[in-house]
């Protein structure tokens, strides 16, 4: 099969996620787009490097998985207090931060 | 012998620190400890005049190094001492004056609960009088004449909770700071031209400088003498200082401080020789002011400030005399010595007038004082005929050399000079003479005070009679006794040097028609006061008296012309700086401000929209990317 | 190699730390172990600092004592401290006066109630007010030391901006807490103010400090050390120039001259001094403010002679509008604080011209001007600061007849005030006739108008004097205390060091003539001849 397909589907998995991230609202939601945006860096980095014949590209997926799971934790565990003390997972409502 | 010299400095010295740091411990017997101090510089006076009688006159200057004081490169200045008989003439006249009013003020402040501070602060003033008159070089010279600035400032304003008292304190102090200024620049003028700023050094090499530089040294001196010795235009001070006691009156604004300005002079004789044109000036300044206080004495009402207008007009006559050169820096020095004498007394019969009138100061208000108080009134009539160049007392004998060095100054100028001194002598007979008729003879026309007490006239006690009577055995003799054999001339000669002039009029001539002027005044005086009651109020006047009534304006001058626009400045500069400078700053500071508040409004705190720019930023960068890839 | 510097500066620090880690305290006892633990300190720092100025030989090198370490070898960067006459004046000037200041900031920094009843003891920051306060003080001293006797510019650049911070805080979180909101908004406008000046100047030092390195790099240089530069720029081996050169000295120039400060970037002094408390009021003025002075004669001339003559006269010039500049609006203020410190902007236009008018009069004269300046306003504010701390108000207006309650705080204060307007007698009077002579040498006309500054300080001196202390007694001030015996042992070192140095400065000129002598040699300046010199020793025979 022509791993140029592979690279389409990685493009397109990247597309969906960022519209996710830039579209929706819920913390849960865009928590998701993140991560297909980074699985889909993943499958193109494991594409290339099929097509490139060197293993630099597995390596870097791997890092890139144990890096969104300790992100997942971090995340999830910040959504989940946001969401016990303000009863509510829309990102638009935590702005204490703002000026 | 020598080592006695930083002690007369000392002494004083060490009596202010006790007096001032003492506390209350001292309170009971503090003023006989000031008294004491002063004595004893007087005696310390006193040792060292005779052992410098006892040496041949080149021998007779010494000087005493005490330590190196400013120490940078290029320029030395020391603690040192020179003792000759310039400065031994005004130890003994500063520490035998001083103790006198120290005794007196004894008796003067006896019910003031801040005697000991008093004697504190008299002291104080002997030290750097006596400073001011050791000193080897201009910048220790310096110390002692802003010293005693600082004495008279604390002594003037010592009633300080009188707002008046204060005023006049200050405005003391500031007046002999615009002197000081000349003083300053003489000295930063004499460094520049000589590297040097002692007496020996700047008067060695003073005939190797141009007349212009030392034009303007001089004129600066002059300055400083202006501030100091109430000259005009420096004069308006003199007349309020004299809200202070009447012992301070007596021995710093007549006697000993205001007449540093003479010292001054005279001791920088090497310098004004030289430099005829600064002597010009100084005659005009001298020969302004001896009319001016004159005049000014002639309309007051106070007292005080009668007496403080003559003494402007003595020490008019004695700088007029200074800027003569070599034919008057003697006969300056000789009636600054026996003014001393008099107006002292003068002014300590005044206050003790004042002590048996309840502090009343309008001669207005006195009247027929003779016959209560016998010795204020032969003390004071003593004083007063001193000064108005009675033949035989102190006065005649000094007023009538200079009034002769003025003729003996040749040419027009003579001409003038003596006919301004002869005028002078004969309106100084003037306002003596109705100082004299107001206060001791006439009527009565005492005035009760605010709650209805009449005053009861008194005699003062012992400690206030008894430098009395000294002083006026100084107003009677002192004169004579300097004149005598011309002792006081030949003393004085190797240091200031002397010569005769070419008088146009021989000296019998000067002296007939001084006698003769000094006649028309008293004449004129008692023709006035003498013949017909006082009214107590005063007359509305010409427009002269109520100009000299306001000290000739100067004050209405100084205020339209220097404080006004001056409080104007401040007060505009005031707001230049806040809404100037201030506002410049703070304006930008809003500027950047506003500006990054609308750029605040791209932050809305939505992640998505951050998330958005970033794609953005990647498409535009990819695409730019690409673009220049094809290029 | 001795530690003594390294100590002088090491043993403030470690005192920083160790008070402000001291156990938190509401109660008296443990603000007390506080407040005597830095107190400690700082006098140990003073032994120090003593130790280290009797150790210095005048004659001897100019930098004396030196120790160096290497920090960030790849830049040439070392921690290199030295001592010359001039720097030790100065520790010795600092070590002197915190341990005063703290003295006479003892209650400063005591939980108070708060307006509206409440102890603000509660709070954490009211708990810690004593150690923060105290630590700070501290902080300031150990920084500015390091500044006078670092030898290498990057690590003096390094301090002179790090003393921004706890200065920030000691501004902006301790006043007199009875004014209220509107006064806490002052007091942080003005810690923001002097925060951003000093900022700003010390941005484009940074610059400089870069291009310098820049420029001696290029030229085979690539060194921080001082003494390094100015003997490589001395034998030619560091040619830099002319635009470069002066561009470079703006640089130095503008941060000191901000910090000094120098009209017209003066309106941060106003503020900071008027709204700090009295002893933070004297840090600035007599402390952080000379290493802008300081850093003046030892970084721009040494490092740039040629611009500091070119910019010579331009300077003169604003420094004599400063002294008159500010001598007029003292005169014009109606707040007590803020009168001295537009007094103190007149005296640092005394100091600069001392220093550029480039004589060795004028810059012997500048550098007792820093001390003396420095010990008679600390006289001066400090009393003053007793006095409002008894009214609570800065106001002119508000006093009346203090000297017939209060006579000590009334003569103290009255001795400040004529130390300050240089009365001859006291120390101020010989380094300001100092700088006068010196610039009236060289600048003739510049000098003269300077003069007519000293009337103008009389004028603003004694007028203050006249309106608080003097006149019947007003209400707010009947029954005022007299000084107390802490405020006496504040005052009474200050009072004894202006009159001793007024009248035998000669401990601090050996000092200092031999480092003026070589700063002089750097900018190859000659003392004007006098025009007929007086031939022979001084006072030679009568004439």
């Amino acid at each position: 099969m022509n791993p140029v397909n592979y690279l389409y589907l990685a493009a397109l998995l990247f597309t969906i996620g960022a519209s996710g991230v830039l579209i929706r609202r819920n913390a849960i939601v865009l928590f998701m787009c993140v991560e297909l945006m980074l699985n889909a860096s993943n499958l193109a980095l494991v594409t290339f490097s099929r097509l490139h014949g060197n293993l630099d590209g597995q390596i870097i997926a791997f890092f890139t998985m144990v890096v969104a799971a300790a992100e997942v934790v971090v995340g999830l565990a910040i959504i989940v207090s946001i969401f016990r003390t303000r009863h509510s997972a829309s990102v638009d409502d935590s702005n204490l931060m703002k000026l | 012998m020598n080592s006695l010299i930083p002690l007369l400095v000392a002494a004083p010295l060490a009596g202010a620190a006790l007096l001032l740091l003492g506390g209350r411990a001292l309170d009971r017997f503090g003023h006989w400890l000031g008294t004491f101090a002063a004595a004893l510089s007087f005696v310390f006076g006193l040792v060292l005049f005779f052992s410098m009688l006892g040496r041949s006159a080149a021998q007779r200057p010494v000087q005493e190094h005490l330590f190196s004081w400013v120490p940078v490169n290029g320029f030395q200045a020391d603690v040192s001492f020179q003792l000759d008989q310039l400065s031994v003439t005004f130890v003994l006249l500063i520490t035998g004056v001083g103790t006198l009013i120290h005794l007196y003020s004894v008796g003067y402040m006896a019910h003031d609960e801040r005697r000991r501070r008093f004697f504190g602060y008299l002291n104080l003033f002997l030290a750097a009088m006596l400073l001011l008159v050791l000193a080897d070089n201009y910048l220790l010279l310096y110390v002692g004449w802003e010293g005693v600035g600082l004495a008279s400032y604390l002594l003037i304003g010592f009633w300080q909770h009188k707002p008046s008292a204060a005023t006049a304190a200050k405005k003391a102090f500031l007046v002999n700071r615009v002197g000081d200024v000349g003083l300053s620049i003489a000295i930063m003028l004499m460094f520049t031209d000589f590297g040097n700023v002692t007496f020996n050094g700047v008067f060695g090499a003073a005939d190797q400088a141009s007349k212009s530089q030392l034009t303007a040294i001089g004129l600066m001196l002059l300055l400083a003498a202006c501030g100091k010795s109430a000259q005009v235009p420096l004069q308006s001070w003199l007349g309020d200082a004299m809200e202070g006691p009447t012992p301070v009156s007596a021995l710093i604004h007549a006697a000993t401080m205001v007449t540093a300005g003479v010292y001054l002079i005279t001791r920088s004789g090497a310098i004004f020789n030289l430099a005829p044109q600064a002597q010009t000036a100084v005659v005009c300044v001298g020969a302004v002011t001896l009319l001016f206080g004159a005049i000014v004495g002639c309309a007051k009402d106070d007292i005080k400030k009668a007496l403080a207008g003559s003494t402007m007009s003595q020490i008019g006559y004695m700088i007029l005399a200074a800027g003569l050169g070599p034919i008057g820096y003697v006969f300056a020095i000789m009636h600054l010595v026996t003014h001393g004498f008099f107006k002292a007394g003068l002014f300590l019969g005044a206050g003790s007038v004042m002590h048996g009138m309840d502090d009343e100061v309008n001669m207005r208000h006195y009247g027929g004082l003779r016959k209560l108080m016998p010795i204020t009134f032969v003390t004071f009539g003593l004083g007063y005929l001193a000064i108005i160049g009675f033949p035989g007392l102190s006065g005649f004998f000094s007023k009538d050399k200079i009034i002769e060095a003025a003729f003996a100054k040749g040419g027009t100028e003579g001409w003038i000079l003596g006919a301004v001194t002869l005028i002078g002598a004969a309106v100084t007979a003037f306002y003596m003479t109705r100082v004299m008729i107001l206060t001791f003879f006439g009527e009565k026309r005492w005035q009760p005070d605010a709650e209805g007490h009449q005053p009861h006239p008194h005699e003062s006690p012992a400690t206030m009679t008894t430098p009395m009577i000294v002083l006026a055995f100084g107003s009677v003799f002192a004169g004579g006794l300097l004149a005598f054999n011309s002792s006081f001339l030949k003393w004085l000669e190797p240091i200031t040097g002397h010569s005769e002039g070419n008088s146009p009029l021989s000296s019998t001539v000067v002296t007939l028609l001084t006698m003769a002027c000094m006649l028309a005044g008293v004449g004129l005086a008692y023709a006035v006061y003498g013949r017909s009651p006082v009214p107590v109020t005063p007359p509305v006047g010409s427009v002269l008296t109520r100009a000299a009534r306001r000290d000739l304006l100067q004050d209405d001058f100084n205020h339209a012309v220097l404080v006004r626009p001056g409080s104007a400045l401040a007060a505009a500069l005031v707001y230049f700086d806040s809404k100037g400078l201030d506002g410049f700053v703070n304006g930008l500071a809003a500027t950047i401000g506003g500006i990054s508040s609308r750029l605040r409004r791209v932050q809305n705190g939505y992640v998505r929209s951050y998330a958005l720019s970033m794609f953005g930023g990647t498409l535009v960068l990819v695409a730019t990317t690409l673009l220049m890839r094809s290029v | 190699m001795s530690y003594l510097l390294t100590a002088t500066c090491a043993v403030p620090a470690a005192g920083a730390v160790l008070t402000a880690a001291l156990p938190a305290g509401s109660t008296e006892a443990r603000r007390r172990t506080t407040k005597l633990t830095a107190l400690t300190v700082s006098a140990v720092t003073l032994a120090l600092a003593a130790l280290a100025a009797a150790r210095f030989k005048p004659g001897g090198a100019r930098y004396q004592l030196t120790e160096s370490y290497s920090w960030i070898r790849s830049f040439g960067i070392s921690f290199s401290l030295g001592v010359d006459g001039i720097g030790a004046v100065l520790v010795l000037l600092t070590a002197v006066l915190v341990p005063i200041v703290m003295l006479a900031s003892w209650h400063d920094a005591d939980p108070a109630p708060a307006p509206d009843g409440t102890s603000d003891s509660a709070t954490f920051e009211g708990r810690r007010r004593t150690q923060g306060f105290f630590a700070l003080i501290l902080a300031v001293e150990a920084m500015v030391i390091v500044s006078f006797l670092a030898t290498d510019v990057f690590l003096f650049y390094v301090f002179f901006e790090a003393m921004l911070i706890p200065m920030y805080f000691l501004i902006g979180g301790f006043g007199d807490r009875a004014g209220g909101p509107e006064a806490a908004r002052q007091r942080s406008y003005a810690a923001v103010k002097f925060l951003l000046y000093n900022l700003l100047g010390g941005l484009v030092m940074l610059a400089a400090v870069i291009g310098l390195y820049v420029i001696a790099q290029q030229q085979g240089q690539a060194t921080f050390d001082l003494q390094s530069l100015t003997s490589a720029i001395a034998d030619g081996k560091l040619v830099i120039d002319p635009t470069a050169e002066r561009a470079l000295f703006l640089g130095f120039f503008f941060a000191f001259a901000v910090k000094a400060p120098l009209w017209p970037l003066h309106t941060w002094l106003p503020n900071a001094m008027g709204e700090s408390t009295a002893g933070t009021a004297v840090l600035i003025t007599a402390v952080v403010d000379k290493v802008g002075t300081f850093a003046m004669l030892r970084f721009c001339l040494g490092l740039f002679p040629d611009a500091s003559k070119f910019f010579a006269p331009a300077i003169l010039v604003l420094s004599v509008i400063g002294i008159i500049y500010g001598a007029l609006l003292a005169v014009g203020q109606k707040d007590i604080k803020r009168l001295i410190a537009y007094a103190s902007i007149s005296h640092f236009g005394f100091i600069i011209m001392g220093i550029f008018a480039m004589t060795s009069q004028g810059q012997s004269g500048a550098t007792l001007y820093m001390v003396n300046h420095g010990i008679s306003t600390a006289a001066w504010l400090l009393v003053a600061g007793f006095l409002i701390s008894r009214r609570g108000s800065r106001l002119i207006a508000d006093y009346g007849g203090v000297q017939k309650v209060a006579p000590v705080l009334a003569g103290t204060f009255l001795i400040g005030g004529l130390a300050t307007l240089s009365l001859p007698g006291l120390a101020p009077f010989v380094s300001e006739f100092l700088v006068l002579v010196g610039t009236f040498s060289r600048y003739p006309v510049i000098g003269v108008i300077a003069t007519f500054g000293i009337v103008l300080a009389a004028l603003y001196a004694l007028v203050l004097y006249q309106r608080t202390m003097t006149g019947p007694v007003r209400d707010g001030v009947r029954g005022m205390a007299d000084l107390k015996v802490r405020e006496l042992a504040v005052v009474t070192p200050l009072v004894a060091l202006t009159i001793f140095l007024g009248v035998y400065p000669k401990p601090l000129t050996d000092l200092v003539n031999p480092a003026v002598n070589d700063t002089l040699s750097q900018v190859h300046r000659t003392d004007p001849a006098p025009a007929h010199p007086v031939a022979g020793p001084a006072g030679g025979e009568q004439k």
